[in-house]
C-alpha cells in the first residue's frame, strides 16, 4: 500500500487503519524509520532509536489494544528497560535503564511501542534544548530557531512528523512551552495524575510526565492509558481515570473561562497577544463565558520556582557521582577529588548553576530566608488558583510570551531564559493541569512561527480541560498545518 | 577536684521487618553481596521510595513502650551528604517532626554490669528521651588493597534512632541503659537488638566538668563500639582522658572520636570545624504520615513490659524481687516459668528448679531456653511429686536429669526406677520393728541416752526398704517406738 501520508496521521487515525488491517504495525515502524532517517538529521530530535526491537514489538503487537502497534518516542529522562536513559547529560554516559518507568509499563500494556530517545535540556533544565550535552535540537518551522525546552526533542519530533506521539516532562513548562513553539499539543497533567516512578527526578514536587500529540484527542488517549494510582509512587492519587477521549463532545456552552490579568503583561509579543485574544473571542463564539480573574501572586512564581526546583534538584542530582553508573573521572586522588572531578566533567554549566543555587538556598543560615519563605509563597500561589477555580472552569492565556527564538539568543543570559517560562511555572507550583495547543502563527523574518494557547484547569479535572481544548481545535485548523 | 560526667546516647536500632524501609527487597543477613537490591535501594535514576507501614508500626510501638508522646503527624526529610555507602547521597530520615517525642527508659538493677550492681548510684533511675525517629540504613563498605566494594543489602533497611537526654551519669549507667532498652525492644519484638550483629549501634556524647560548674563541658562524641561492654569501656576511658586533660589545665574542644577496641583507646576523627551542613528538607517523594491508626494498631500489640512483669511475679507467685528480675530478663525463661508455675501446687518451688537446675542443664547442653527439651508441664509434675512426698528431693534431681535426657515424664521415670517413696505407715512400722528387733545393742545405747544410733537405725530402715522409705516418716516412727518403751511399766 501507499505509505506516503502515514507519518502525518494522528494516533487515532493510525489505529483505525491498523485495526482495519489497511496497515500492519511492521509497515508503520518501517515507514517511521525511513521518515526519521530522512528528516531527523536536520532537526536532531532523536538521540537514539532501537528500531530492531521496535520491529520485533510491532510483529507481536495486538492492534485491538488501546494503543496497539503505535510507536511512541520518549524523552531521554524516562526509563525504558534496555534503552539508554542519559538525560542528555555526559554524567549518564553508558547508563542503560534496567527497568521500565510506570508510564512506560502502562504504554506497553496498552500495546504501544517505545522505540526512541528524544533530546532535551540536560536533566530537563532549560527552555531551549540548547543545554543538551548531545547538541541542540532545531525547530522544524525554522531551523535557525530553538524548539523550546526542556522537552524540545519531544515537541520537534511530533512537529516534524518523525513521531506520531511522544512523551515529555513538565517541571515549569517543559511540555507546554516547546509544544507552543513547535505548534503541537502538549499536555501537563495534574501533579499526581501520572506516576513519576522511572522518571529521572529534576524537582520531585513539580515534575509530571505528559504527552505530545498532533491533536487533543490523541493526548486524551495517551493520558487515559498512563494515569492512575501507582504503588511505586506515593504522590500519585487514587482518583478515577475517566475515558478522556469519550468525553470530548465539542460542547462547551455555558462554561466559564478566566482571563488572568497578570498574564497579559508588557513584554509579551504583540503577535502572540493578538492570536491569544482572537482565541478568546473564538471561545465566546463557541458559547463560553469569559471573565477576568486575578492570580495576585503570579509575579513571585519565577523566584519561588528557582528556589524550590533547585533545592530539590540539588539533592536529586547528588546520586550522579560515578560510583555506581555513568561517567567517572580518571586519575583522581581520594574520594572528594573523585566526586569533584566526576561531577565537574559530567554536568553542563546550567545544571551546575542550579545545583549550586539549590545547595545555597538549603544551607544553614539561608534555609529559612529562601527555602522556607518560598514554600510559604508557593502555598499562596496554589491558593490563587483554588480561588480562581471557584468561579471559572479553566484559565486561558498565552503559553509563552514569544514565538520560537533564535539559537544562542539567550544562552549568555540565564535570567532571560528563565523568563521564557513565566506563564507556565505557576501551574507546576500549584499542581494544576495545563495544555498548550496551536492558536495561530507569527510572521517573523518571513517565516511562520507557531503560537501556543494555554489552558489551565483545576487539579484532576483533565477531562474538562481537554474538552475545552478540543472544542477550539475542532473549530480551527491551526493544528492541521505542518512545517514544510 | 571532683568532676561530674554527663553522657547522652544516640542509639540506632535495626527494626525486625520483612522488607526494607522504602522498597520490597528482603531484609536478610548473610545473603551474597547485593543480592537484595532493586532500583530504589540502589538509588538508580528515577526510582522512588514507598513507605514500609510495618516499620512505622514498630517505631510507634517502641514509642508507646517507652512512654513517648506520639506526634499526630510526622514527615520524612532528606539529609544530604556524600558517601559511597549512600546510593542517593542523601539519607531519608526525620528532622523536625519525628514520630516519637519524650519518653524514658527505666533502668533496673540487673541491667547494670555485675560488678556494679552492689553500688548503684541512683536506683530506679529513668533516663529521659529526646525523641525517636525512623530512617533508612546505609550500605556496607568493604575496603581492599586498592579498591572498595559496597554491599547494598543493608542499604535502605529500617533504622530507628533513639536519642537520650544528657542524663546518664556514668559508664555503668550507660551500660544499664542499653541493657534495659534492649530488653524492652526484645519484649516488643521490635528488633533482635544484637550489638555484635550491628542490629543495635550506639554513639555516645560524653562531657566532663568540675563539680560546681553549671554548664556542661565540651561535648565529645565517640563512635564505633560493638558491644555493651565496649560502650562502658570507651566511656570509662574517655571520662578518664577528659578528666586528665582538665586536671592538666588543658581545654577540651567539641570533637568526634573513634573507639578502638584492640588498643582500648579513642582517637580523634574530626573536630567541630569539619561538621556537616546536612541541608535537611522535606522529602517531596513521601507524603506526611498521620499516626492515628498506627497508634491504635501499636496499642493492640503492646506487650507486658519487663517492669510490670517483675512486679507481677512477686505479687502472683511470691518469688523474690531478685528472682523475678532474673526470670523477666529473658522472655523465653519467664514464659517457661509461668507455664510451669501456672498449675503447680507451690509455684515458689518452681523458681528454684528453673533458675538453678533447668538453666544450668540448658546451658551445659549448649542450648537456649527455646530449645529446652523439658516441657514446663513436666517440671510441674516433678515438683509436685517431691512436694507430695512421693519422692525425695535428692531423687528429684536424679529424675530431673533423666527427664532432661530422655524427655520422659516424671511419674513414668519414678515408676520405671521404682523410686516411689515409701510413706505408708503400716509397712514402715513393720520395717522399723524388724530393725529394732535385729539391733538390740544400738537400741539399748539409744535408750541409755546416746542419740547417735538413731541415724544408724534410720539407715537400716532405708536399706531394708531399698532406699524408698520416706525419711521424715521413718524418723517419726523410729523415735516414737524407741521412746515408747521408756515409760513407767515398761519392759
Ligand atoms: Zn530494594
Amino acid at each position: 500500500m501507499d505509505t506516503a501520508d502515514l507519518p502525518f496521521l494522528t494516533v487515532t487515525e493510525l489505529q483505525r487503519r491498523l485495526r482495519a488491517r489497511e496497515l500492519t504495525p511492521r509497515e508503520v515502524v518501517d515507514t517511521l524509520a525511513a521518515r526519521i532517517e530522512a528528516v531527523d538529521p536536520a532537526i536532531h530530535a532523536y538521540l537514539s532509536t532501537d528500531l530492531d526491537q521496535a520491529r520485533r514489538d510491532a510483529d507481536a503487537a495486538d492492534v485491538s489494544l488501546p494503543l496497539g502497534g503505535v510507536p511512541i518516542a520518549i524523552k531521554d529522562v524516562i526509563s525504558v528497560a534496555g534503552q539508554p536513559c542519559g538525560c542528555a547529560s555526559h554524567i549518564l554516559d553508558g547508563y542503560v535503564a534496567p527497568y521500565d518507568a510506570t508510564c512506560i509499563a502502562r504504554l506497553r500494556a496498552a500495546g504501544a511501542i517505545p522505540f526512541g530517545r528524544l533530546n532535551m535540556d540536560e536533566f530537563a533544565m532549560g527552555s531551549s534544548t540548547e543545554n543538551s550535552s548531545k547538541g541542540a535540537t532545531l525547530n522544524p518551522w525554522d531551523t535557525t530557531r530553538v524548539p523550546g525546552g526542556s522537552s524540545g526533542g519531544s515537541a520537534a519530533s511530533v512537529a516534524a512528523r518523525t513521531a506520531f506521539a511522544s512523551l515529555g516532562t513538565d517541571t515549569g513548562g517543559s511540555i507546554r512551552q516547546p509544544a507552543a513553539l513547535c505548534g503541537v499539543v502538549g499536555l501537563k497533567p495534574s501533579y499526581g495524575r501520572i506516576s513519576r516512578y522511572g522518571l529521572v527526578a529534576f524537582a520531585s514536587s513539580l515534575d509530571q510526565v505528559g504527552p505530545f500529540t498532533k491533536t487533543v484527542e490523541d493526548a486524551a488517549r495517551l493520558l487515559g492509558v498512563m494515569s492512575g494510582l501507582d504503588p511505586h509512587d506515593s504522590t500519585t492519587l487514587d482518583a478515577p481515570v475517566p475515558d478522556y477521549a469519550a468525553l470530548l463532545t465539542g460542547d462547551i456552552k455555558g462554561l466559564k473561562l478566566g482571563l488572568p490579568k497578570e498574564y497579559f503583561i508588557s513584554g509579551i509579543d504583540p503577535q502572540v497577544e493578538a492570536a491569544v485574544r482572537a482565541a478568546v473571542d473564538h471561545y465566546t463564539k463557541l458559547g463560553a463565558e469569559i471573565v477576568e480573574v486575578s492570580l495576585p501572586h503570579t509575579e513571585y512564581a519565577v523566584a519561588v520556582y528557582y528556589i524550590v526546583a533547585t533545592a530539590e534538584a540539588s539533592a536529586n542530582l547528588a546520586r550522579f557521582d560515578g560510583v555506581r553508573y555513568g561517567h567517572r573521572a580518571r586519575d583522581t586522588s581520594g574520594l572528594l577529588d573523585f566526586y569533584g572531578k566526576t561531577r565537574a566533567e559530567g554536568f553542563g554549566p546550567e545544571v551546575k548553576r542550579r545545583i549550586i543555587l539549590g545547595t545555597y538556598v538549603l544551607s544553614s543560615g539561608y534555609h529559612d530566608a529562601y527555602y522556607l519563605q518560598a514554600q510559604k509563597v508557593r502555598t499562596l500561589i496554589r491558593k490563587d488558583f483554588e480561588d480562581a477555580f471557584q468561579t471559572v472552569d479553566a484559565l486561558i492565556c498565552p503559553t509563552s510570551p514569544v514565538p520560537a527564538f533564535k539559537l544562542g539568543e539567550h544562552t549568555q543570559n540565564p535570567l532571560a531564559m528563565y523568563l521564557q517560562d513565566i506563564f507556565t511555572i505557576a501551574a507546576n507550583l500549584a499542581g494544576v493541569c495545563g495544555v498548550s495547543l496551536p492558536c495561530g502563527f507569527a510572521q517573523v523574518d518571513g517565516k511562520d512561527l507557531p503560537i501556543g494557547l494555554q489552558l489551565l484547569g483545576p487539579s484532576f479535572d483533565e477531562a474538562r480541560l481537554l474538552q475545552i481544548a478540543h472544542a477550539y481545535e475542532q473549530t480551527t485548523d491551526w493544528h492541521t498545518r505542518r512545517p514544510s | 577536684m571532683k568532676y561530674l560526667t554527663t553522657i547522652g546516647l544516640e542509639v540506632h536500632v535495626q527494626l525486625k521487618t520483612r522488607s526494607k524501609m522504602f522498597c520490597a527487597c528482603a531484609v536478610e543477613y548473610g545473603a551474597g553481596p547485593n543480592a537484595h537490591t532493586c532500583p530504589t535501594c540502589l538509588g538508580l535514576p528515577g526510582a522512588l521510595p514507598v513507605m514500609n507501614q510495618h516499620a512505622l508500626e514498630l517505631t510507634t510501638l517502641t514509642g508507646l513502650m517507652l512512654d513517648c508522646a506520639i506526634a499526630p503527624y510526622c514527615k520524612f526529610d532528606r539529609k544530604n551528604y556524600f558517601y559511597p555507602d549512600m546510593p542517593k547521597n542523601y539519607q531519608i530520615s526525620q528532622y523536625d517532626l519525628p514520630i516519637c517525642v519524650g519518653g524514658a527508659v527505666p533502668l533496673h538493677d540487673l541491667a547494670y554490669p555485675k560488678d556494679a550492681q552492689k553500688s548503684i548510684a541512683t536506683p530506679d533511675k529513668k533516663v529521659g528521651l529526646v525523641r525517636i525517629h525512623l530512617e533508612e540504613d546505609v550500605a556496607k563498605s568493604f575496603h581492599y588493597d586498592t579498591s572498595t566494594g559496597v554491599d547494598f543489602n543493608r542499604a535502605g533497611t529500617p533504622l530507628m534512632e533513639i536519642v537520650t537526654e544528657p542524663e546518664i551519669g556514668s559508664p555503668e549507667e550507660a551500660f544499664a541503659f542499653l541493657s534495659s532498652l534492649r530488653q524492652i525492644l526484645l519484649y516488643g519484638g521490635v528488633s533482635d537488638a544484637d550489638m555484635e550483629k550491628g542490629q543495635l549501634r550506639c554513639d555516645c556524647n560524653v562531657s566532663v566538668r568540675p563539680e560546681g560548674q553549671a554548664e556542661f563541658g565540651s561535648k565529645i562524641e565517640i563512635k564505633n563500639m560493638n558491644t555493651v561492654s565496649g560502650v562502658r569501656k570507651a566511656l570509662a576511658y574517655e571520662v578518664q582522658r577528659q578528666t586528665a586533660e582538665l586536671e592538666g589545665g588543658r581545654k577540651l574542644q567539641q570533637e568526634t572520636r573513634r573507639w578502638d577496641d584492640a588498643s582500648a583507646q579513642t582517637f580523634l576523627m574530626r573536630t567541630k570545624e569539619n561538621a556537616h551542613d546536612y541541608r535537611y528538607f522535606p522529602d517531596p517523594d513521601l507524603m506526611p504520615v498521620r499516626t492515628e491508626t498506627l497508634v491504635t494498631t501499636a496499642r493492640a500489640g503492646m506487650p507486658e513490659l519487663p517492669s510490670a512483669k517483675r512486679a507481677r511475679f512477686v505479687d502472683q507467685y511470691g518469688v523474690s524481687g531478685y528472682d523475678a528480675a532474673v526470670l523477666a530478663d529473658d522472655q523465653d525463661l519467664s514464659a517457661y516459668f509461668e507455664a510451669a508455675a501456672a498449675k503447680a501446687a507451690k509455684p515458689k518451688a518452681i523458681v528454684n528448679w528453673v533458675l538453678n537446675d533447668l538453666l544450668s542443664a540448658v546451658s551445659s547442653a549448649g542450648k537456649g531456653m527455646r530449645e529446652c527439651p523439658l516441657p514446663p508441664q513436666a517440671l510441674t509434675e516433678l515438683v509436685d511429686l517431691i512436694d507430695a512426698g512421693k519422692i525425695s528431693g535428692k531423687q528429684g534431681k536424679e529424675v530431673f536429669a533423666e527427664m532432661f535426657g530422655s524427655g520422659k515424664g516424671a511419674a513414668t521415670i519414678v515408676k520405671e526406677k521404682g523410686l516411689e517413696q515409701l510413706s505408708d505407715t503400716g509397712t514402715l512400722e513393720a520395717l522399723v520393728d524388724q530393725v529394732i528387733a535385729a539391733n538390740p545393742k544400738p537400741v539399748a545405747d539409744f535408750k541409755a541416752g546416746n542419740p547417735a544410733p538413731l541415724n544408724f537405725l534410720k539407715g537400716q530402715v532405708m536399706k531394708l526398704s531399698k532406699g524408698q522409705a520416706n525419711p521424715v516418716v521413718t524418723s517419726e516412727i523410729l523415735q516414737r517406738k524407741l521412746t515408747a518403751g521408756e515409760g513407767p511399766g515398761g519392759v
